[in-house]
């Protein structure tokens, strides 16, 4: 069993929500990556959603595509990725990651291979943009084998009568995609987040996490008041980068990242 | 190796999941997965629907103009003393290319499924201004992705889509080509899903996209192959076309799958020269991997980035290929090579002197490679040329690669 089932089930038992950040491996530079991860986990982050970089992010808006961009620009490939894990598993045993990316890197990588480099790097999960159920059967047999979770998103446009089909490949937690688009656009409707999560709940007692749209302490426990957590991601980047770009350091551009994350948790734990 | 193959098999695939032996599938996002279903469900209906296909028939006799010619071309036959030459007349098709025929039917769908905007990813231009065209002619909103490095190299077809009231929306990031403009096309539509429809402008794609999209361009295939049967009273012995995505490519070779003593070869763009690593040719030099929703030969470096693609054509530079294209390769039943940048300037002006027809800068890597192919051939024998386009947009590109101000 992965991080994340015994994660979510102390969250559980505590009436707590999963605060799951978002960050590009890698962006804005190779060093910063573990580091930042830390600080996050030290904000009251409970699980970490680390994004592989690719040179095609097609479901990413434009604030994420930047940081892949930057992350290319830095030549952090998939096995570097694997790499600042295992780094980041020398202080902390416990906060469960995820690595979120792109199909192609991992089928360059070979399944077999790419599992086993994940459970020794010791990744707790996967999720794959553009592996739909209908895609994944050879690579889930891999990531079974060394008790690695694959995450499956489920969108608005997701039929009913699809939602167990998903669920039916799915462990570790279920991410819901709150908005129809990509990563930080549009904007987001509570009530209709609501009806969707009891219908996926109707199918799977998988813990749902909401992402997509969440910004701040406001978005996150609108969501996080149906939800069993909330992904931040392209909410963060921009914290990061906006302050660099009007002359912050890189430490300081973190920070503000880091203070973001946690005015997020204390948002969610006061509801 | 294609002698052993059963010609059933073509017209086996896609399978009920898009794929074609290990390539094709359907590796997108999930939000986009109930509009391909659907897609799949309304094309699969209108597919044999006898009006739906009257209606298709109509539009490109009356609308497009076709059947489109086979051109003897003679005087070029002559001066290479090989095989014949006969070129299927894509270029005078309405709006200058085979796009067209692609465009026609897609908007076809995009009516009966009661979408009001569409949007198209485009290259060269030419798939822009088809889908410009057709969302004229039926006053549908349209909006076309262009690499903002494609709108510089192909200013004329810019102006031809905004003259045709479509918005043409420069993308920036990655390589600025087809490529992003296909992942700026694929944003667009998981943003505005409900009312959109994407209309992609080759036989790449996830399913049911290079299913549909060859069987709008097998048309020509069609035509070519009654077309030679009256002109020479046989098959021809070889068929050649340029290899972008490869949605003319399929549709000339498509209908002769399954005559085995019809050789094909489809011509990617060499580029530089594909030992140098800046081509486009994936299916020459690449390896197999997930872009763009399906399966496929890539251009990818070994960590599973998509590379920079180089071709003097806009329409051919693109780091994937049609996943038929893979299987068609990896069983042997299509040639697939290359011309460089080079060769097809070279070929450029030998046509447009020696038969009066410019062809486009893509078209133009298929007639380097059908000379050479013509030369160790025999009179007795034929090649049909799929001439995809005409050369009118890329003037521009070739005056200023001569140095010439127009
Ligand atoms: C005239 C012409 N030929 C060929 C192509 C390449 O596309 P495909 O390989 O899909 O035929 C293009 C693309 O823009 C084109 O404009």
């Amino acid at each position: 069993m992965s991080r994340l089932t015994p994660c979510f089930e102390t969250l559980r038992d505590s009436g707590r929500k999963a605060v799951i950040p978002y960050i590009v491996a890698g962006d804005p530079t190779v060093a910063s990556t573990v580091p930042m991860l830390h600080r996050l986990v030290a904000a009251g982050a409970n699980v970490l959603e680390l994004g592989v970089p690719f040179s095609d992010p097609m479901s990413e808006g434009p604030v994420i595509q930047r940081g892949h961009e930057r992350a290319l620009a830095n030549h952090v490939s998939l096995t570097q990725v694997l790499d600042m894990v295992a780094e980041f598993r020398q202080g902390d045993q416990v906060t469960p990651i995820v690595i979120m990316g792109y199909a192609n890197p991992v089928e360059r990588m070979g399944y077999a291979d790419f599992a086993a480099a994940c459970a020794a790097a010791g990744v707790d999960g996967l999720i794959t943009v553009d592996l739909p159920p209908e895609e994944v059967g050879p690579l889930n047999v891999e990531l079974q084998k060394v008790a690695i979770d694959n995450i499956f998103l489920i969108s608005p446009t997701t039929p009913a009568q699809r939602v167990g089909t998903i669920t039916a490949n799915a462990s570790g937690f279920i991410y819901y995609v709150a908005v129809k688009g990509v990563t930080g656009a549009g904007h987001l409707d509570s009530s209709d987040v609501g009806m969707h999560l009891d219908v996926i709940r109707a199918e799977t007692t998988l813990p749902i996490c909401v992402g997509f749209g969440i910004k701040d302490a406001e978005s996150a426990t609108a969501v996080g008041a149906m939800a069993d957590g909330v992904v931040v991601g392209s909410a963060l980047i921009d914290t990061m980068t906006v302050a660099m770009e009007s002359g912050d350091s890189l430490h300081d551009g973190i920070e503000k990242a880091v203070t973001l994350l946690g005015s997020i948790r204390t948002g969610i734990d006061n509801m | 190796m294609t002698e052993m193959i059963s010609p059933d098999l073509f017209a086996s695939v896609p399978d009920p999941d898009g794929r074609f032996g290990p390539y094709g599938g359907k590796f997108v996002a999930e939000t986009l997965m109930s509009a391909l279903a659907e897609l799949e469900v309304v094309y699969r209906g209108l597919s044999c629907d006898p009006d739906f296909q009257k209606e298709f028939d109509s539009d490109l006799a009356h609308y497009v103009g076709r059947p489109s010619p086979l051109y003897e071309a003679s005087r070029m036959s002559d001066a290479i003393g090989g095989a014949r030459i006969f070129l299927k007349r894509e270029d005078l098709n309405h709006t200058g290319a085979h796009k067209v025929n692609n465009t026609i039917g897609q908007a076809l769908l995009a009516k009966h499924m009661g979408k009001k905007r569409i949007i198209a990813e485009t290259g060269a231009g030419q798939h822009g201004v088809a889908s410009a065209t057709v969302a004229a002619r039926l006053g549908l909103e349209c909006h076309v992705f262009m690499g903002a490095e494609d709108i510089k190299r192909q200013s004329l077809n810019v102006y031809r889509m905004k003259l045709l009231g479509a918005e043409v929306i420069p993308v920036t990031s990655g390589s600025k080509t087809l490529k992003d403009a296909m992942n700026e096309a694929l944003r667009d539509w998981v943003t505005y899903v409900d009312n959109t429809f994407y209309i992609i402008g080759t036989v790449a794609g996830p399913h049911p996209y290079p299913m549909l999209v060859r069987d709008f361009q097998s048309v020509i295939g069609r035509e070519a192959r009654r077309q030679s049967l009256a002109m020479t009273g046989k098959l021809p012995d070889a068929l050649v076309a340029c290899v972008g995505g490869g949605s003319n490519a399929i549709g000339l070779f498509h209908p002769f799958l399954g005559d085995e003593k019809v050789a094909m070869y489809g011509v990617e763009a060499g580029g530089h020269g594909v030992e140098t690593g800046q081509h486009a040719a994936p299916l020459s030099a690449g390896t197999p991997g997930v872009l763009h929703g399906n399966r496929t030969y890539l251009m990818q470096d070994q960590n599973g980035q998509i590379m920079e693609t180089h071709s003097v054509s806009a329409g051919l530079d693109y780091p994937g290929v049609g996943p038929e294209h893979s299987w068609l390769k990896d069983i042997g039943r299509v040639n697939y090579v290359a011309a460089n940048d080079d060769e097809a300037l070279t070929a450029f002006h030998h046509w447009t002197r020696t038969e009066g027809i410019m062809p486009a800068l893509e078209t133009a890597h298929a007639l380097a490679y059908a000379e050479k192919l013509a030369a160790d051939m025999t009179p007795d024998q034929h090649i049909i040329v799929n001439l995809s386009g005409r050369g009118d947009k890329d003037i521009l590109t070739v005056a200023a690669i001569e140095g010439i101000e127009v």
